[in-house]
C-alpha cells in the first residue's frame, strides 16, 4: 500500500521554499511491510506547495522521448487540483527513497500512477481540510477546484498558497479518507499536457548528458579494446600530447568478466576541448592482447545457432504431447527463422559529466537508471553509495542503452585521476562498437496441421546469447527472455512445446527496446502466416481462428514460468478476447477485408502482446520493379489499458512502428575477429524519413483495465507485419533480418 | 585569426582552424542546441545555417568559417516563434528531442527556396537528418502547417 506523509525538511533538491510552504512525501511501503517504523521508512519528496501559490512537482523517472516527466507529474497535479500553468517540475536526484527509478521496461505509468493519484489526492484533502477549519465549516462543503479551496455556500474561497501553511499542519488522512476523482472530474488525465521540454526542445536549451557543463571542466576520449575483455599491451602517447589543447594521458584499467555495468577500461586523451581530444586520441598508438572473444565470427556463430535450434532442447513450457500429434498429421511445415545483432544507436551517444572531489562524486548524466549509476560509480570508485550524487539530464534517445551506466563510471573514474571535472561524450563509433548489444537468434519451427489445416500441433525452440551474460559469464540459457513473447504464445493448440537451447555470448548483451519480443515475435508471426498461406486461408482469419475463443491464459499449468512483466496473472491477465479486438479494430480500420493485392503491393498482418499491452499492425507495402520497398501505411491497434496521456501514447507507437521498420528493413551488426564491423550511420543504417512508414495510423483501443506499457510494444508486430505483406506482394518468405541484405524480386 | 558571425555576434578565433564550428559552437561559445550525431555529416544533428543555407557543421571546418555569418537553432528568431518552431509545437513533434534541432534548421533552409514544398521536395530536402524515436510523420506535418500547405 501506499502511505504518504509531510516531510519537515523546508526545501528539497534546488527548490527552497518559504517557511509555511506545504512539502509532501509519499512512498510505496508494500502491504506486509506496513507496519514498518517511520525512522526506517525513507519517502520519496514528490510535492511542495509554496505560500505564493506555486507548486512544485518531481519527476523522478528520465526523459527520453516518452513524455514521461511530464505526464507522471501531470496525474499528480490533476488528483490535487492545481492549475498545470503554475506547476514547476524538478527532475529528481536518483535516489533509492524514490522507489525504482529505472526507467525501462514500459512501466513508468503502470507502476506509478495509483501512487502519483493518492499523492495528489492527499494534498487536496488536506488543503481542503485547512480552508474548512479556517471558516470553521465542513470539509464536505469545501471543494478544491484549480488552484484554489472554494467553500461554496457561502461563496468564499482561498488560494493553495494562502493555504499551505495550515494545510501543512494538517494531520495526514487515512487512505480510506481520501477520495480520488471520477474520471468525469479529470482535468489532465486522458487529455494530455504539452511535454514541459517542448519550448526549450525547439528553442536548442533542452540539456542533455552532451550538454552538462561545470567550470573547469576538460574532456576525454577514450581508445578501448576493441575486443571485449581485450588487455592493454602497450601505449605511446607521445604524439598524442604534441596535439594543441591535449593536457595528459590516463589508463583506465580494464575490466574483468562479468562485465555488467563496469567501464570498459582503456587509454583516455584529456584536453580543454572535445575536438582536441579526440585529435589526441587518434595519434595514440596503442596495442591490445585481444583474448578470448577474437575468435567471434558472426557469421560462423549464425550456423552455430541454427544447429542449436534444431536439435531438441530444454523444455520450458509443455502442453498435450506433440510427438505423437506430429506422427499423425496431415500436413506438416517446418522454418527456421533468425535475427541479427542490433545496437540502439540512440541520437545522442552515450555522455556524462563527473566531479570529484574530498572522497565524494557528482555527476550529471544522460541516464535511465540514475540508482545504478550510484552503485556503479561507488563500486568504481571504492566510495560509498551515499557520497555519490547523479543528477539526471534529459536523454537523446536511450532504448535500453543508457540503463547500463558504464560510461557515468568512466567520467567518474577519469574525474578522481585527473583531479578536475571530467566530461566524457562518447562518437557514434564508440557507441555503435561497444554498446549492449540486442541478441542475435535462431529459432524452429514445426507444425501439425489436420485435414482443415487447423494446428493440431506446435513446437517451437529459441536460441540466443543471453542477457544475463551480462551479468554471469557461463549464462547460456535465456531468462527472462523467454517471458517475452515466446512462453506466452497466446494460440488454442491443443499441443505444445517450447524448448530453449544454449549460446555464448562474446559481446556484451544488454536490452533493446522490447527486447527478446523483436525476434520472437517476428519468428511467431510470420510462422503462423506461413501456416494461413499453406491452407491458403485469408492470415487475418486463419490467425483469429487458431487465437481461439476469448480465455484467459493460465501458463503455471503448462510447466512455464512465466513472469508477466513482473505483475500478477489477476491483474494482468493474458486476455486472449482483448488480443482479438486489436486484430478486429486493426482490420477494420485498414480496410483489410476490401484490401487489393497485385502490382508489387500488398498488406500484411502480426499481433503480438508485449508489456501487458495488446497491439495488431497491417502494414501496407509497395515493392517496385528494382526490388525497392516502401511503406505508405501502417494501421497499429492498440490496447494498453487507460491512456493517461493519449497523445504521448500515440506518439510513442508512430514511433515504434519506425523503430521496428528500421530494424526490420536495415538493422544489421555483424562482427569478425571478436570486433564489431558497423560503425557509423553509413554502415549501421536507421530509417530516414523517405523509408520510414510514411503515416501510421494509431487507433487506441480502451479495453478497460489499469494502463499498461506504451513506449516498446509497438515496436515487435512490426517486422513481421512488414515481411508478412513482403510474402504477399511478392511470393519470397524472408526467415531472416534485415530485409536490405535479401533480394525481393 | 578567424573573424566570424554567430547569431548576430561578431566572434573571433584563434584555435585550430580544423576543428570543425560545432565544437566552436559548443564547447566555446556554450551554444549547445546544435548537437552532435555522427560526426561525418549522416544525421544532420549538427545543422546550423552558413550564410543563410543549411550546413553540417561537424564537418565544416572553422577556416571555411572564416568571414561567415552563421545562425543556429538558438538565432533562428528572437522568442521561439519562427513558423517552424511554433508548428513544430502545435504538432507535437520532439520525443526525445535531440535532433530536433537540426530538422528545423534544415527545414527553415528548405522553405527558403521552397516555400510551398511536395511531399518530394520534404523527402529530398530531410532525408539527411535521422530521427531515431520516429517523429517523421509529425515533422512532414509540421513543415507543411509551417508552409501553409495542405497536410
Amino acid at each position: 500500500m501506499n502511505r504518504i506523509e509531510l516531510t519537515s525538511r523546508r526545501d528539497f533538491l534546488n527548490s527552497v521554499f518559504s517557511a509555511g510552504a506545504m512539502i509532501f512525501a509519499a512512498g510505496v511501503v508494500p502491504s506486509a511491510e506496513a507496519d514498518v517504523t517511520k525512522s526506517t521508512w525513507n519517502p520519496s519528496v514528490f510535492i511542495g506547495v509554496d505560500t505564493d501559490g506555486s507548486v512544485t512537482i518531481v519527476a523522478h523517472r528520465s526523459e527520453m522521448g516518452t513524455g514521461i516527466r511530464t505526464s507522471l507529474p501531470m496525474v499528480v497535479a490533476d488528483e490535487m487540483e492545481a492549475d498545470w500553468n503554475r506547476v514547476r517540475i524538478e527532475q529528481a536526484l536518483g535516489d533509492k527513497k524514490y522507489g525504482s527509478q529505472n526507467t525501462d521496461g514500459s512501466c513508468s505509468i503502470r507502476d506509478f500512477y495509483d501512487l502519483m493519484r493518492q499523492t495528489g489526492a492527499t494534498a487536496r484533502f488536506m488543503l481542503e481540510k485547512a480552508a474548512a477549519d479556517q471558516w470553521k465549516v465542513s470539509a464536505t462543503e469545501c471543494k478544491a477546484q484549480n488552484h484554489q479551496v472554494h467553500h461554496t455556500p457561502s461563496g468564499r474561497s482561498l488560494g493553495f498558497g494562502e493555504l499551505a501553511a495550515a494545510a501543512s499542519k494538517q494531520p495526514i488522512p487515512r487512505p480510506d479518507l481520501v477520495r480520488l476523482k471520477l474520471p468525469n472530474e479529470f482535468r489532465y488525465i486522458g487529455k494530455g499536457v504539452p511535454s514541459v521540454d517542448l519550448k526549450d526542445i525547439c528553442t536548442g536549451h533542452g540539456t542533455y548528458g552532451f550538454d552538462a557543463r561545470v567550470p573547469g571542466m576538460v574532456y576525454a576520449s577514450i581508445e578501448r579494446p576493441p575486443v571485449l575483455g581485450g588487455k592493454l599491451k602497450t601505449f605511446d602517447d607521445s604524439a598524442a600530447k604534441q596535439v594543441a589543447g591535449v593536457s595528459q594521458t590516463v589508463v583506465i584499467e580494464g575490466a574483468q568478466p562479468p562485465y555488467g555495468f563496469q567501464a570498459l577500461g582503456g587509454v583516455a586523451v584529456i584536453a580543454n576541448n572535445t575536438w582536441a581530444a579526440s585529435e589526441g586520441r587518434k595519434k595514440l598508438k596503442v596495442e591490445w592482447e585481444s583474448g578470448p572473444h577474437a575468435v567471434f565470427s558472426s557469421e560462423a556463430f549464425k550456423k552455430t545457432l541454427i544447429d542449436t535450434a534444431n536439435k531438441p532442447q530444454q523444455v520450458v513450457r509443455t502442453v498435450g504431447d506433440v510427438d505423437t500429434a506430429f506422427n499423425g498429421a496431415a500436413k506438416i511445415v517446418e522454418a527456421n527463422y533468425y535475427t541479427p545483432l542490433l545496437a540502439h544507436a540512440p541520437m545522442e551517444p552515450p555522455a556524462a559529466l563527473a566531479e570529484y572531489r574530498d572522497g565524494k562524486v557528482e555527476v550529471w548524466a544522460a541516464t535511465q537508471n540514475p540508482q545504478a549509476v550510484l552503485t556503479t560509480v561507488s563500486k568504481a570508485l571504492g566510495i560509498k553509495e551515499s557520497d555519490v550524487t547523479c543528477h539526471v539530464t534529459l536523454l537523446g534517445g536511450a532504448f535500453g542503452r543508457k540503463s547500463k551506466p558504464d560510461y557515468v563510471a568512466e567520467a567518474a573514474i577519469l574525474s578522481k585521476k585527473v583531479g578536475k571535472p571530467v566530461k566524457i561524450s562518447w562518437t557514434r563509433e564508440e557507441d555503435i562498437h561497444f554498446d549492449y548489444f540486442h541478441t542475435t537468434s535462431a529459432m524452429y519451427f514445426k507444425a501439425a496441421l489436420d485435414a482443415s489445416g487447423k494446428p493440431t500441433a506446435w513446437l517451437q525452440r529459441t536460441v540466443f546469447p543471453p542477457i544475463g551474460s551480462t551479468f554471469d559469464e557461463k549464462e547460456q540459457y535465456g531468462g527472462g527472455e523467454l517471458s517475452l513473447g515466446f512462453l506466452d504464445v497466446p494460440f488454442d493448440i491443443a499441443n505444445f512445446r517450447a524448448e530453449n537451447g544454449p549460446a555464448q555470448a562474446h559481446l556484451r548483451i544488454g536490452w533493446l527496446r522490447s527486447v527478446a519480443n523483436i525476434y520472437h515475435a517476428f519468428g511467431i508471426q510470420s510462422f503462423i502466416d506461413e501456416l494461413a498461406h499453406t491452407t491458403q486461408k485469408d492470415p487475418v482469419e486463419y490467425w483469429l481462428a487458431t487465437l481461439g475463443a476469448p480465455r484467459q491464459i493460465d501458463l503455471a499449468t503448462q510447466k512455464a514460468k512465466y513472469t508477466n512483466y513482473g505483475k500478477p496473472l489477476a491483474q494482468y491477465p493474458i486476455d486472449t478476447g482483448r488480443l482479438r479486438r486489436v486484430v478486429e479494430v486493426a482490420a477494420e480500420k485498414s480496410g483489410w477485408g476490401n484490401r487489393k493485392n497485385g502490382n508489387g503491393r500488398a498488406w500484411g498482418f502480426a499481433a503480438h502482446r508485449s508489456f501487458l499491452t495488446y497491439v495488431a499492425a497491417v502494414v501496407q507495402i509497395e515493392v517496385d520493379p528494382s526490388g525497392k520497398l516502401r511503406i505508405p501505411r501502417v494501421d497499429m491497434a492498440v490496447d494498453c489499458g487507460q491512456s493517461i496521456n493519449p497523445d504521448r501514447v500515440i506518439s510513442q507507437f508512430e514511433g515504434a512502428a519506425t523503430f521496428g521498420a528500421s530494424i526490420a528493413l536495415m538493422g544489421e551488426i555483424t562482427a569478425a575477429d571478436g570486433r564489431v564491423q558497423q560503425s557509423n550511420f553509413n554502415t549501421y543504417q536507421v530509417a530516414r524519413i523517405n523509408e520510414a512508414p510514411y503515416e501510421t495510423h494509431v487507433h487506441l483501443v480502451e479495453g478497460g483495465g489499469p494502463p499498461t506499457g506504451a513506449g516498446e510494444p509497438g515496436v515487435p508486430p512490426m517486422a513481421p507485419a512488414i515481411c508478412n505483406a513482403i510474402f504477399a506482394a511478392t511470393g519470397k518468405r524472408l526467415r531472416e533480418l534485415p530485409i536490405r541484405k535479401q533480394k525481393l524480386v | 585569426m578567424i573573424r566570424l558571425k554567430v547569431n548576430g555576434a561578431s566572434k573571433e578565433y584563434t584555435g585550430d582552424p580544423a576543428m570543425p564550428l560545432l565544437w566552436y559552437l559548443r564547447d566555446e561559445l556554450q551554444l549547445t542546441g546544435s548537437k552532435f550525431g555522427c560526426g561525418m555529416g549522416l544525421c544532420g544533428a549538427c545543422t546550423v545555417h552558413v550564410n543563410g543555407e543549411a550546413a553540417r557543421s561537424c564537418l565544416t571546418p572553422m577556416q571555411s568559417a572564416s568571414g561567415k555569418t552563421i545562425v543556429t537553432i538558438e538565432g533562428l528568431s528572437a522568442n521561439g516563434d519562427h513558423p517552424l518552431q511554433k508548428a513544430w509545437e502545435q504538432h507535437n513533434v520532439p520525443q526525445c528531442g535531440y535532433c530536433q534541432a537540426g530538422q528545423i534548421m534544415q527545414a527553415a533552409s528548405l522553405l527558403k527556396t521552397k516555400p510551398k514544398p511536395t511531399d518530394q521536395d520534404i523527402d529530398q530536402a530531410m532525408q539527411g537528418n535521422i530521427c531515431r524515436c520516429g517523429t517523421y510523420q509529425r515533422i512532414r506535418a509540421a513543415i507543411k502547417t509551417a508552409a501553409g500547405v495542405k497536410a
